[in-house]
């Protein structure tokens, strides 16, 4: 099945009063980021820097996984590889039965996501507890997150409200946030207390020390991982970075960018296991690998998912992470979706008004506008484009090759479409018009008035 | 092939060529006047608190008058009165769950983002700055760096080392309608005490 974003933005954006909300909310974070950015003369130097970084890592990628693995080793740490989502699954499922594990606190890790890793251990028996607030929200309500970093956004308080309610038992229409917190927080206590093992994401992976760090507000990777005796930390291979230093760049962009805070509240550096216990990282390609090998897409192998791009993007904001249709949303799932298949996600880049403001926000220069400007020539060419908007494109095409009836075309709809009735004009042909009006025409062409201008005859 | 070797692999036959080189971090940050002031008031922004106090007695005065339910108290930093548990006398961690108040040690802060670098080498619990209700940390006086730039120089990972991290302010979520609620998962409050 395919998706169709503007199919599924469309049922988003028919509650007018919750699509503005959303827009709101998002822009609130975008707000933040601003600030954040602009308090810092080296702003752009760092993005600079960081997007260096990032670069050189990827070009000597493999040397730097190798060096990575080789560190963590001395460290006691287990590293594992895995080709893809399924190899990945059941590496983490072997590790626990090995542990007889039955229950599992896990934090946010949009690599688990994407492999589906969750369902995949509970038909294999296990209790997997997502533990960020966020994650717990949409796991209750078995949803999936609708966004990278506040995964529970399409949200209001009322329906978070209801949840607790019918999970946690918490007090009939009590949907104050702060209530509904410490009702986690209790909730999620005993899954701490209880759980056998814990699974994190990672957010870098720094090879020159063999460890791995994690960024939370909640402090629950943190939490999670340091009472059970097995930690699980899972990871996709353009997580690298070379140096412990390279965080100074990185930990001073990455909260300032995705919520507008100085830092987050636990940066936390694992480089090793509790007491008695085991760590391992699993690393894993699961299509990445091809996404290196194509220079026009490979610097969305640079993304740290902080999502400031989600935040800034207007289309996201008006139509709600569900109508992207994959794990990751926004401009950064805009491209990364189609390179998993092109065929299913083929409307994503279309998803944009090639504004740009992705481009200039994310914090480690990814060219996402760009890419999802030839990502729509990948679909073109594919063949996957819809025949009426494929067709009409042609059309424009051969108009437009033709100057002399491309000016004639032009003096006809300036003649023409202000004495038309507006039901014809409006008919179920113009697409483009659906939702939008049609500007007033003006009397003369722009190279009509380009020529009076310059005295041109 | 094992799918280590796939991978890698895989990744060499992908691989962008580039000769740029790995570029220094040398960037020529922000400063601040009163670094004290900049740490008190970007820590207040994220919803914790610094104070200066002159001497350990004065830690355990603050404690008794400003933590008056604290009844479970827990501290590595040694030569506090205030104590009520013996922090590493337990192999498991789980038994710290009905720790009210810890008190840890900070090695340094950082002015910009209001966090201080915690690496206790012989702490045995690492729950522990987690797993308490209200978090307390000491550092030295003066001990305190303008940017993360800074922070990272002071900061190593010898082989003994197993874990460390930044805490700034107490633990806090805007999952819900962002809204800011303190006191997630972690401490519901923290408190940075500079002697």
């Amino acid at each position: 099945m395919s998706h169709n974003h503007s199919e599924l933005a469309d049922k988003f954006a028919s509650n007018v009063e919750r699509m503005k909300w959303h827009d709101k909310a998002l822009w609130f974070v975008r707000v933040k980021r601003d600030t954040q950015a602009k308090s810092l003369d080296e702003w752009e130097e760092l993005r600079n820097t960081a997007d260096k970084i990032k670069s050189h890592t990827l070009s000597h990628l493999d040397e730097y996984l190798e060096q990575f693995e080789k560190n963590a080793i001395a460290r006691g740490i287990r590293v594992h590889w895995a080709k893809d989502a399924k190899e990945h699954n059941e590496i983490v499922l072997d590790l626990l039965r090995s542990k007889g594990v039955k229950m599992i606190v896990k934090s946010k890790s949009m690599l688990t996501e994407e492999c589906h890793l969750n369902p995949y251990l509970e038909e294999h028996g296990i209790e997997v507890v997502d533990t960020d607030l966020g994650e717990r929200i949409v796991q209750l309500r078995k949803e999936p997150p609708s966004h990278i970093v506040l995964p529970a956004i399409h949200l209001k308080k009322e329906d978070v409200g209801t949840t607790f309610e019918k999970f946690l038992h918490t007090q009939k229409g009590n949907s104050d946030p702060t209530y509904l917190t410490r009702a986690a927080r209790a909730h999620l206590r005993e899954k701490f207390v209880g759980a056998d093992a814990s699974m994190t994401g990672v957010n870098f992976a720094i090879a020159e020390t063999g460890g791995v760090v994690v960024c939370t507000n909640e402090g629950n990777a943190d939490l999670g991982a340091s009472l059970p005796k097995l930690h699980i930390a899972c990871m996709g291979i353009e997580k690298i970075i070379p140096r412990l230093k390279d965080l100074s760049v990185f930990t001073r962009l990455l909260a300032r960018s995705a919520t507008g805070q100085p830092v987050t509240t636990y940066t936390s550096h694992y480089h090793g296991a509790v007491e008695g216990g085991e760590m391992h990282v699993v690393i894993v390609d699961n299509g990445r690998s091809k996404i290196l090998a194509d220079k026009r897409y490979v610097k969305s192998l640079q993304c740290i998912r902080c999502g400031a791009c989600l935040n800034t993007c207007p289309v996201y904001r008006r139509s709600g992470g569900y109508s992207y249709g994959y794990t990751i949303p926004g401009p950064i799932g805009s491209t990364l979706a189609p390179n998993r298949d092109l065929k299913k996600y083929y409307s994503l880049p279309f998803a944009c008004s090639l504004c740009f403001s992705c481009s200039n926000v994310c914090p480690v220069k990814v060219d996402l506008a760009d890419q999802l400007y030839l990502k729509r020539q990948d679909v073109v060419d594919a063949g996957y484009l819809s025949p009426v908007k494929h067709n009409a494109l042609k059309m424009a095409t051969w108009l437009m090759c033709r100057p002399k009836l491309m000016d004639f075309a032009g003096w006809m709809a300036r003649k023409m479409v202000p004495i038309l009735p507006r039901a014809l004009l409006y008919s179920k042909f113009n697409l483009w018009g659906k939702a939008r009006e049609l500007p007033p025409f003006p009397k003369n062409s722009f190279k009509e008035l380009y020529k009076a201008k310059k005295g041109i005859k | 092939m094992s799918s280590r070797e796939a991978i890698l692999k895989a990744i060499k036959e992908a691989k962008p060529y580039s000769e740029s080189a790995l570029p220094e971090v040398n960037i020529l940050h922000t400063t601040y006047e009163d670094l004290d002031a900049k740490f008190a008031s970007t820590l207040a922004g994220v919803g914790g608190i610094a104070v200066h106090l002159d001497s350990l007695t004065a830690i355990d005065s603050y404690i008794k008058e400003h933590y008056k339910e604290a009844t479970v108290i827990v501290s590595t930093v040694e030569g506090l009165h205030v104590t009520t548990k013996e922090l590493n006398a337990t192999d498991d961690p789980h038994t710290l769950k009905d720790v009210d108040l810890a008190i840890i040690k900070g090695e340094f802060a950082v002015a910009e983002n209001g966090a201080v670098w915690v690496k206790e080498a012989d702490a045995r619990h690492r729950a522990l700055y987690f797993i308490t209700q209200k978090l307390m940390i000491v550092v030295p006086k003066g001990e305190i760096v303008h940017s993360m730039h800074e922070a990272y120089t002071r900061i190593n990972f010898s082989e003994k080392d197993v874990f460390g991290l930044f805490i700034s302010g107490p633990s806090k979520t805007a999952d819900i309608e962002q809204s800011l609620v303190i006191g997630a998962h972690g401490a519901t409050e923290a408190c940075v005490v500079f002697i």
